[in-house]
């Protein structure tokens, strides 16, 4: 595997310069560089209150930085936003907004139907699908408030898929799911992978990072450490980005 | 009924169809409090367009007015941006300040201005019939209803051209912005659509009450549905019935007609509140207390089953000791009783329970069913 510094631009999905982000003063992220390669499945991992979530907002454009710049496939966010599928934290949306399970799915579809146009056969269809692919399909009439929390990220995992990306961002996907569902999910995941997507994941399991992801990056405020899981999983720089907490997190630790 | 009836109803109608419908997104948005500060910021702008153009009826007021709404929203998101106020604060803030400016303004230059405190506070929607809209020498009836036409229809156009759009900004802002679809314009244009519509029905109902035609109408189809489509067309109907209903009570009972609107959402929301099928609270009541029925039975047959044929069945299987062993009280026990009896699952003998060969089957399947 490439090491990350030697990456050129050509190759990424997505490229970080010094980004740094606050909100109010205090900055969140502090001077960060990611080059994410194509078509690589890579963690973002941290404590709470890391800045994951707004690492991952910042590059889709939703924060505005303090200092720093993006490139998506080499050019701007707002040039390349059809090229990007989001799955976002639980908790970010309003859960008893009025609308059912599929109408949620075709909301990935907005991007593409673009301005003013009402989603067309065509779009039910692919979000029916993509329902049935998170093994969804018989609640695609469900209200959204009488799901469960497991059965609310399958469905935003679906929005994600009918995005229909080259570059996707999910946010703690396995947050709140059974071993079933989490499977279901890896196994979504590497499927994109293996279609030459690239999938950013923020993740909380050090157990399973190995087994999950190709790429790693561990992140506290600033960038920690970054590669393959192998290299950057060391007792050092776990101790770094959870500071004492770190033994507790990871029984077996994958290097030592 | 008379021709100034009619377009006194035909008004309200109007203008209660226009609130219900911003208000579905005021409600879902959570914007409520927001609805009531622009009804009042919006008389800022109304005064102050006056002395510019010294006529209560030039379109301009209008104009003047919706920006005011616009800007007040504009200043509590910058207050609530510099993080040292919360949304709530800044609201209160702001709009009690341009409210009690133009309140002043009036006070001082009432003689020319053709706005009495009254009509500020509870509209003159009973004047309606006698303001009357002439072009060219042509009467063409009561002036408000086509303003307020006029709006409800930019209202209808507004919400079906951008449907799609409003429906995911409200949902999920984080999205909306990823795809491109401008939640921060978007959410100005629809504070300005809510401005207008404010502006309308100031002149119908006044400035207190626009908040409840525009936020209960909506709250209370929300609690029927869980789609955005049939809650807009449910918040339609309660915004026109109370305003049908309020204008027939504010004629037989000779008051405020805006008062008797405002009080007539609070009537159906209550109404729908206490009886909807799936969220009232007398349908959960009922639904709780027919559940506590079949669940103390079910814990009597097992009860009965547990100890039959041991050696302290005389005294285990009996009324007393369900008071004494269930904690029930000696009215809810018997009542439990009937119903067991009534439904053949047991036998009674005085104070003594047999179960049927019926209620052991019951009882049997539902111990197996816990399991
Ligand atoms: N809108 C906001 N305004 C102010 N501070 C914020 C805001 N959102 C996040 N923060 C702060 O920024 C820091 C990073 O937040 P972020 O949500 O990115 O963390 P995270 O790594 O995703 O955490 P978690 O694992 O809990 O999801 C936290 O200290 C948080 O309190
Ligand atoms: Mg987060």
């Amino acid at each position: 595997m490439v090491k990350p510094d030697r990456l050129t631009d050509l190759e990424c999905a997505v490229v970080v310069q010094d980004l740094t982000v606050a909100y109010k003063e205090k900055p969140v992220l502090w001077d960060i560089d990611l080059k994410i390669p194509k078509g690589v499945l890579l963690a973002i991992v941290g404590p709470n209150g890391a800045g994951k979530t707004t690492l991952l907002r910042s590059i889709m454009g939703m924060i505005k930085p303090a200092a720093g710049n993006v490139a998506i496939f080499g050019q701007s966010i707002a040039a390349k936003k059809r090229s990007i599928g989001y799955m976002p934290q639980r908790g970010t949306v309003d859960w008893d907004f009025p609308t059912d399970a599929l109408d949620v799915v075709m909301m990935g579809r907005y991007g593409h139907i673009g301005w003013f146009k009402r989603p067309s056969v065509n779009d039910k269809k692919l979000s029916l699908e993509a329902l049935d692919r998170v093994g969804m399909a018989d609640f695609a009439s469900r209200p959204l408030n009488q799901l469960s929390g497991g059965q609310q990220q399958r469905v935003f995992l679906a929005r994600a898929l009918v995005q229909d990306a080259d570059l996707y961002f999910m946010d703690e996907p396995f947050v709140g799911v059974d071993a079933v569902t989490e499977q279901a999910i890896i196994e979504l995941l590497k499927e994109l992978r293996n279609q030459s997507k690239t999938v950013v994941v923020v993740h909380h399991d050090l157990q399973t990072l190995a087994d999950y992801f190709d790429w790693v990056s561990l992140l506290n405020v600033r960038q920690i450490a970054y590669g393959s899981v192998a290299d950057v999983l060391t007792p050092e720089n776990l101790k770094i980005t959870y500071g004492g907490r770190s033994s507790f997190l990871m029984h077996n630790p994958v290097i030592t | 009924m008379s021709i100034e009836q009619l377009s006194i109803i035909g008004l309200a109608s109007l203008v209660s169809i226009s609130c219900s419908l911003c208000g579905v997104y005021l409600v879902l948005r959570r914007l409520a409090l927001i609805s009531d500060a622009i009804s009042h910021s919006i008389l800022l702008g109304i005064v102050c367009s006056f002395f510019i153009v010294h006529d209560l009826n030039s379109p301009l007021l209008i104009l003047g007015a919706t920006l005011t709404g616009v800007l007040m929203v504009y200043l509590t998101e910058i207050l609530v941006a510099s993080k040292r106020l919360k949304k709530d604060a800044s609201i209160g803030l702001v709009f009690p300040l341009f409210f009690s400016i133009s309140v002043l303004l009036i006070n001082l230059f009432a003689a020319d201005i053709h706005l009495d405190q009254d009509s500020v506070l509870l509209g003159e929607i009973a004047f309606t019939p006698f303001r009357l809209l002439t072009i060219w020498g042509y009467n063409l009836g009561p002036a408000s209803l086509w303003v307020m036409g006029g709006i409800l229809v930019l209202n209808v156009v507004f919400i079906s051209v951008f449907y799609k759009e409003l429906k995911l900004t409200t949902f999920d802002h984080g999205l909306a912005a990823m795809l491109g679809f401008f939640p921060a314009y978007l959410h100005y244009a629809f504070m300005a659509m809510v401005s207008i519509t404010a502006v309308g029905a100031f002149e119908s109902v006044g400035v207190i009450l626009v908040v409840a035609l525009m936020i209960v109408p909506p709250a209370t189809a929300y609690l029927l549905t869980n789609r955005l489509f049939p809650m807009m067309i449910l918040s339609i109907v309660f915004g026109l019935a109370s305003s049908l209903l309020g204008y027939s009570m504010a004629f037989y009972l000779n008051v405020s007609i805006a008062g008797s609107m405002a009080v007539m959402t609070g009537i159906l929301f209550l109404l729908v509140f206490l009886f909807s099928p799936s969220q009232g609270l007398i349908m959960k009541f009922l639904t709780f207390q027919q559940q506590r029925i079949l669940f103390s039975t079910n814990m009597l047959l097992i009860q009965l089953l547990e100890h039959e044929g041991t050696k302290t069945e005389k005294t285990e299987n009996t009324v007393s000791n369900l008071i004494v062993h269930m904690k029930w009280t000696f009215k809810f026990a018997n009542s439990i009783v009937s119903y067991a009896l009534e439904k053949g699952f047991i036998q009674r003998h005085d104070d003594r329970l047999l179960l049927t060969s019926f209620g052991r089957e019951k009882a049997k399947r539902v111990i197996v069913m816990d399991a």
